[in-house]
């Protein structure tokens, strides 16, 4: 039984069926994305263990097909395994040896940023000081604390604890908040006699109605979820219920414990050691056409802790690194007023290009082998 | 004698392509064009020649880089472009627009009938309903427009194409020119003393301001419109300007561009039908360029040289003949055809060569930038592989394989090249000349390594099928080829692919973003992986090999083409949707193929004879 196991996962079958399944799993995905776009079909696709039918819902769902990390696991096994089983060294076996070290070393790369690696943009206009990133598609519920003049205490809790904890009671604030409704996608209304009724009473929220919206699917779209929190003083009683959603403008205010706190919904930050000012945004097109040519930020990074303070020019192609973060021209607002970078943090950047070097070795010796014999061969039958 | 029949055939062929390339006999009456047609202008931010310009416009409005009147004259595309841009109400009556929707002709109350090409003339009285249809369709992307939509779209982009190239060196219906722009001269510094005084309350001479004042609405309209820019830049600066633009900034230096003068004078010569003056005037506007922008001149005298040259077109007339050549030497004749064959595919080759190294000349690139230079490419590297394989084979299959893919891929650019200008600038996130010189150049490859893998399959099962000239050595040489060529795009395609993937890191920090024309990358590399796999194994023999090979077809095609008209994600470049019939088409057929090659090998003709089991045939695995 055990050797049946063994044989099963160093098999070659194995690696077929799973490239196979690979290749049906790219093409499903490729398909689904013209109505999910990229970024849901490759969370339905590639990055999960199976792919489910119906894709949604919590009523009755079966796995219809491995999804990318199942494939990916099992062939990396399959790999590993095959050669722990099978490996001689023999310098003819260099270039098949060499392939499938640099495969590993890709595939376990991919995994490793599919885990860690953190996406998050900085949008900025002229001017602008930033010493964090925004991540679009989470969102966050920020406590700040402001009463001392000169430091803000924030405290920042995710939106998938607010959607599941009901009730958040953390050390740093003297008050429990209360979820008592949450939409992952909402627009808000003026709250009118017989419509829907507002699900607050405290700040502006008091007269607004939360419309419950299915979560967007469109690329350029993005979830506004809502909530409705209620602030319980850790010493009893109640505060009231705010609505929270970053589709209202301004952060609320509230005091509780001879203290100032604003409430805010709004998308999830990643705080920097350092800040980046942007100088300029240019956009340059090819002249009596509309085709871009070039976008480039010209921009300030101060770095106190690294004594630090430089320009940068950020353009196509030509990233900034620094401190383990990629920064990437990505876009621009329509009226070229504001330029958004691309803020990356991928720890295993790396592997593909060290994968790419083996891989590329290993099948230029493996082929060139080939050619030899061919060649030589063909001499044989010529002559 | 017949030691000498390739070397003859050759010849002839020669001499065939040099005739095509002699220019073009002009008749007494007919203006002689070609240096006109030289003359350098910017259009979609390129420099390029009036002949460029012409031979564009007339492919985006027209479906032909030809046009052909009523009373059966053939007009040149720069025969039509001088009448547009000087003698517009003559142009006006040309049948130039390609409308073949019935709903849009219906738009107008028209009855769909033999005739496809309408003049701008007839169009006139509903420029605005075409605007405003054309506008609603415009809305939409262009997945969801109906075949009416699309149409229209179309008619009302020819339409603003060809007024705007109407009013690109001066406003139509202009009769003297020259004499205008002399008296504008003359006016302007006592017009400009009259604005002056006029500024601070003192008297100045109505007369004086208005003559200058109704001309300067005009050339605003022509600074509008224009879509060439006509005027090279000045010195210490970079800039092109158009005609009406640089009339405009007249009134700030006091003196109109030698060029533009020049251009009205050339109009003026050609409405008065006075061959000498105009011949006179473009001498004197293309030395004014020599001296002012040799660089621009040199290119743009080249390229009306290429495109007088077509050597696409001449190399795909060449490809077709050798494929033939090649297939009939496998009937009799064999080495004289195989040899004629051979010798026509190097001459096809050096012409096609001569076309992608001018094309990356003018355009300062790697070779491939768009999906029409990739056929261009694609075709190329296959018929070296293939005429690699001919020259260690020596048996017909290379040059058969040179030929049809050659041809085919020529073929699909001819197509593609329908949009206008193929030398197009590119994006901003493509103007990076080593990720398109390695990914992109590495990526094609493997797409010809992977046709000429089909093909070869391909000549295998229609051969070993229908006639029985598949003979034991010919399908063994067949599988050698064809392994190799799937090693040789392995290689490419995985190079290639990671390439893309680095370049993606470099450019937006995301090594791999699952985007559609990436996966279609991937999925070569992966048929590539599981047809080397299998074989390795041992569960495909010589048969199945083939059958794999076609199947790559389906997968490079799908990743060549196929991707592109999901219009998603950053690669989405070149929507087609006309396309879409002739891959599911192809794909279609490809998977006929595999269902014959299927077929039990006792009703292949040629194994029918010979009993011999497509396994025993097998050369051995490891020295493949």
């Amino acid at each position: 039984m055990a050797r049946k196991i063994v044989d099963l996962i160093t098999s070659l079958k194995l690696t077929i069926v799973c490239l196979a399944a690979g290749m049906a799993l790219i093409l499903a995905g490729t398909l689904a994305q013209v109505h999910l776009g990229i970024h849901e079909a490759q969370q339905r696709y590639f990055q999960s263990w199976l792919v489910w039918w119906p894709a949604e819902g919590n009523g009755f769902r079966i796995p219809i097909f491995p999804g990318g990390h199942l494939i990916g696991a099992i062939l990396l096994i399959n790999l590993i395994a095959a050669h722990a089983k099978r490996f001689r060294w023999t310098w003819r076996k260099l270039g098949i040896h060499l392939t499938h070290a640099g495969l590993i070393i890709m595939l376990a790369g991919g995994l490793f940023t599919d885990l860690f690696a953190v996406e998050s943009h900085m949008r900025l206009s002229r001017g602008d000081t930033r010493n964090y990133s925004e991540d679009q598609r989470h969102m966050e519920l920020a406590v700040i604390d402001t009463t001392d003049n000169d430091l803000d205490q924030v405290t920042g809790i995710p939106e998938s604890v607010l959607k599941t904890n009901r009730t958040i009671n953390h050390w740093s604030l003297p008050f429990r908040i209360v979820v008592r409704n949450f939409y992952q996608n909402a627009s808000l209304k003026i709250s009118n006699e017989g419509s829907l009724r507002p699900i607050a009473n405290q700040g502006p929220g008091a007269m607004i109605a939360v419309q419950p919206l299915a979560p967007t699917t469109a690329q350029d779209e993005r979830d506004v979820p809502a909530a409705a929190i209620e602030i319980l003083p850790k010493d009893g009683g109640s505060l009231g219920t705010w609505l929270v959603s970053d589709a209202l403008g301004a952060p609320q205010t509230l005091s509780c414990g001879g203290r100032t706190w604003m409430l805010a919904m709004r998308t999830a930050r990643y705080y920097k050691p350092y800040s980046v000012t942007l100088q300029k945004f240019t956009h340059e097109k090819y002249a009596g056409t509309e085709i871009p040519k070039n976008f480039a930020s010209k921009v300030t990074l101060i770095d106190p802790e690294r004594n630090v303070s430089r320009d940068v020019l950020i353009y196509m192609n030509h990233p900034l690194r620094y401190r383990g973060e990629t920064f990437y021209q990505a876009g621009f607002q329509q009226d070229d007023s504001a330029t958004i970078l691309q803020v990356v943090h991928n720890p295993s950047f790396l592997a593909p290009y060290v994968a790419c070097v083996i891989v590329a070795a290993g099948l230029l010796v493996q082929f060139g082998f080939h050619l030899v014999g061919f060649a030589r061969q063909k001499r044989i039958v010529v002559t | 004698m017949k030691r000498f029949i390739p070397l003859i055939v050759l010849l002839v062929m020669a001499g065939w392509i040099a005739g095509n390339w002699m220019p073009p006999k002009i008749a007494p009456n007919e203006f002689d064009l070609s240096k006109f047609g030289r003359i350098p202008v910017l259009v979609g931010g390129r420099v390029k020649p009036l002949d460029t310009v012409a031979r564009n416009s007339l492919l985006i409005i027209h479906g032909k880089q030809e046009l052909r009147l009523e009373d059966g004259r053939n007009l040149s595309a720069i025969q039509w472009l001088a009448d547009v841009l000087f003698n517009a109400s003559v142009a006006d009556q040309y049948p130039v627009f390609l409308v073949q929707n019935d709903e849009v002709l219906g738009l107008f109350g028209w009855e769909q009938s033999q005739r496809k090409y309408f003049s701008f003339a007839e169009f006139s009285p509903f420029l605005k309903q075409i605007e405003e249809q054309g506008d609603q369709a415009d809305k939409l992307e262009a997945v969801q427009r109906s075949a009416y939509q699309s149409a229209i779209l179309n008619l009302r982009n020819g339409l603003v194409l060809y007024q705007r190239l109407k009013n690109s060196v001066q406003l139509e219906g202009t009769q003297n020119f020259a004499a205008e722009l002399q008296a504008y001269e003359a006016n302007l510094p006592g017009a400009a003393k009259a604005a002056v005084q006029a500024q601070r309350g003192e008297s100045f001479d109505h007369s004086k301001l208005n003559d200058v004042a109704e001309l300067i609405q005009k050339y605003e309209k022509v600074s509008e419109m224009a879509y060439a820019l006509a005027v090279p830049p000045a010195k210490g600066s970079t800039d092109w300007h158009s005609v009406g633009d640089s009339l405009l900034h007249s009134v700030a230096t006091g003196e109109i561009p030698p060029i533009v003068a020049d251009y009205a004078q050339i109009g003026d010569a050609f409405r008065a039908g006075n061959h000498a003056a105009f011949d006179q005037h473009v001498d004197a506007a293309a030395n004014w360029f020599a001296t002012e922008q040799p660089g621009a001149v040199k290119r743009a005298s080249f390229e009306f040289l290429f495109n007088r040259l077509q050597p696409f077109t001449q190399s795909m007339a060449l490809y077709v003949l050798a494929f033939l050549l090649a297939c009939a030497s496998w009937l009799g004749w064999t080495r004289t055809l195989n040899r004629t064959a051979f010798y026509l595919l190097l001459l096809a080759l050096a012409i096609h060569s001569f076309g992608l190294f001018s094309r990356m000349w003018l355009q300062e690139r790697p070779p491939v930038t768009n999906l029409y230079s990739s056929a261009i490419f694609i075709g190329w590297g296959a018929v070296i592989v293939s005429l690699i394989l001919e020259r260690i084979f020596r048996d017909g299959i290379g040059a058969a394989c040179a030929g049809a893919i050659g041809f085919v891929t020529l073929i699909i650019a001819h197509h593609l090249a329908g949009s206008g200008d193929t030398l197009e600038m590119l994006q901003a996130v493509l103007d990076t000349n080593i990720w398109l010189a390695t990914h992109v150049v590495a990526i094609t490859t493997g797409y010809s390594a992977m046709f000429l893998a089909g093909m070869l399959a391909i000549i295998y099962i229609v051969r070993g099928v229908f006639t029985s000239s598949l003979k034991k050595e010919t399908a063994n040489s067949l599988a050698r080829m064809t392994y190799g060529v799937v090693c040789f795009a392995t290689l490419f395609s995985f190079v290639g692919t990671v390439l893309g993937g680095i370049w993606a890191d470099q450019s937006w920090g995301r090594f791999w973003g699952w985007d559609p024309k990436e996966n279609g990358a991937v999925l070569i590399v992966l048929w590539c992986a599981i047809i080397l796999h299998a074989r390795w194994g041992g569960f495909i023999r010589q048969r199945g090999l083939m059958m794999m090979a076609v199947f790559g077809n389906i997968v490079t095609s799908f990743s060549w083409f196929g991707v592109n008209m999901l219009g998603v994600g950053l690669h989405s470049y070149g929507f087609m949707q006309k396309a879409f019939p002739w891959l599911l088409g192809f794909m279609i057929s490809q998977l006929a193929l595999i269902t014959i090659a299927s077929l039990p090998l006792e009703h292949w003709k040629s194994f029918r004879t010979s009993r011999i089991s497509s396994g025993e045939e097998l050369p051995d695995a490891s020295t493949a």
